[in-house]
């Protein structure tokens, strides 16, 4: 079976590789751009760990061979923060309101949320729920992530975080 | 978890594309999105040796009027369909219908050639193409055919497409005068499959008489299914005349292979479509009736 040449950019850095064609994006990333941020659950596309952005849209890293995103630009989640560390909304959202547990869902959530509050900021709580309801979290109880995503909304709509508020009042918050 | 090894393809044109398809037979198979496809080759439920990727064929990808149709391409993305307007202004039951498909990260890929050609019969689309009798386009090397959806859903994960031929696109009839459209499905999680699903449209005369109806049904058979016996039971009837709990039952009354499996035996299955059936309807007449 014939590998193919496939050139991609990856959180701003342009990467060439040649490719066999049922390498899917997600193990491109982890085991050939080093970049195992991007974690790999069911590989079947359920829970949502593997999330990327692909050109700019949500994708499941795992139901995307890296043939089919030559050419594209891809976000992980090392790309989501700033070149000097600094968290995004996101990520500051999650830390700050107990967004995570063991971490393993994480990188999925952050690119997920980043994704979906880009396109709606400023969701209601029941589009929040819909928002997140691609992503498997089995520590949480996802109380601190609805909490997290309505806090983010409400640091990026406003330019100041609301951290030190309760869980219900910042998903009120987001929820405005 | 990883697929089995495949050559890969990504043709330039809808020609490119059915020459491969005719000249590697079987053993190729389309993919567009990938969101069903990838899974079943991760878990090695089919294996191929060619897989042709229509990513670069720029024809697949459109919404357009045409005439009293609007014409989707194949590789139109369900993230594209549920952000157009000329979609929900002249479909409005396929907008409604992508809502309810997987999760945003699966309507970014999935695509609406790749949901019909892949025939889950508790896929959304193909029972949205059944109730608007949409048509499907295919193109192979002996030219193009227009297929109705009536016949292109052939059994479970199968339709009338030869081994030579893609998907190219489908046209839904465009909505006019006094009609309403609702779909209603009941999943265990939202984003998973419906266990039974219905998508329903009503047309009324001035009168407020059904002209028409349609009831696709999903989750309850080998493919998505109408409820033909229900439909022409009301033709002609005032539609405060029927009652939404009766044409649920009569929906599911004839149905011959529903499954019965974890998520549901067949009995429960045909009660949770009678409901859904029951409440597509009630909404559909009062949307048409306020319409």
């Amino acid at each position: 079976m014939a590998d193919v040449s496939i050139e991609v950019t990856v959180n701003g850095q342009p990467r060439r590789a040649t490719v066999e064609p049922r390498l899917t994006l997600a193990d491109f990333l982890r085991e050939r751009c080093q970049l195992t941020g991007t974690h790999l659950g069911c590989e079947h596309g359920v829970c949502g760990a593997c999330t990327v952005l692909l050109d700019g849209q949500a994708v499941r890293g795992c139901l995307v061979f890296a043939v089919q995103a030559d050419g594209s630009e891809i976000t992980t989640v090392e790309g989501i923060a700033a070149a000097d560390g600094t968290l995004s909304p996101v990520q500051q959202a999650f830390r700050e309101h107990h967004g995570l547990q063991c971490g393993f869902c994480t990188p999925g959530f952050v690119t997920s949320v980043t994704a979906f509050l880009r396109d709606n900021p400023s969701p209601t709580d029941e589009e929040i729920r819909e928002g997140l309801s691609g992503n498997l979290c089995r520590c949480t109880g996802y109380q601190g992530i609805l909490a997290a995503v309505g806090a983010a909304a409400h640091t990026m709509n406003t330019g100041t975080s609301n951290a030190g508020t309760s869980n219900a009042a910042s998903i009120n918050e987001g929820a405005r | 978890m990883k697929p089995a090894p495949f050559e890969y393809h990504a043709p330039g044109s809808v020609e490119a594309a059915v020459g491969l398809l005719a000249e590697l037979g079987d053993g190729a198979k389309v993919i567009a999105g990938g969101q069903s496809l990838v899974p079943v080759l991760a878990m090695r439920l089919a294996v191929f040796d060619h897989l042709i990727d229509i990513r670069r064929i720029g024809a697949l990808r459109g919404i357009e009027e045409r005439g009293d149709c609007v014409w989707i391409g194949a590789g139109t993305t369900e993230a594209e369909i549920g952000r157009s307007k000329l979609i929900a202004r002249r479909v409005p039951l396929l907008s409604r219908a992508t809502a309810l498909i997987g999760h945003f990260q699966i309507r970014n890929r999935g695509t609406i050639g790749g949901s019909l050609a892949h025939a889950d019969p508790a896929a959304e689309y193909p029972a949205v193409a059944l109730a608007l009798d949409a048509t499907i386009e295919a193109h192979s090397p002996r030219g193009q055919r227009s297929i109705a959806a009536a016949d292109f859903f052939t059994g479970i994960w199968t339709t009338a497409l030869e081994s030579d031929e893609l998907l190219t696109g489908v046209c839904f009839p465009s909505a006019t005068g006094k009609q309403g459209f609702a779909i209603e499905e009941f999943a265990r999680r939202s984003g998973d499959f419906a266990v039974a699903g219905a998508a329903v449209a009503v047309w009324i005369d001035p009168g407020g008489h059904l002209s028409r109806s349609a009831i696709g049904l999903f989750g309850l058979g080998q493919t998505a299914v109408r409820a033909a016996a229900a439909e022409s039971a009301v033709a002609g009837l005032s539609v405060s005349d029927v009652n939404p709990a009766e044409i649920g039952r009569a929906a599911v009354a004839d149905l011959g292979s529903v499954p019965s499996d974890l998520h549901g035996t067949a009995d429960y299955r045909k009660k949770v479509g009678a409901a859904m059936v029951a409440r597509a309807w009630e909404r559909a007449v009062k949307e048409a009736v306020s319409g």
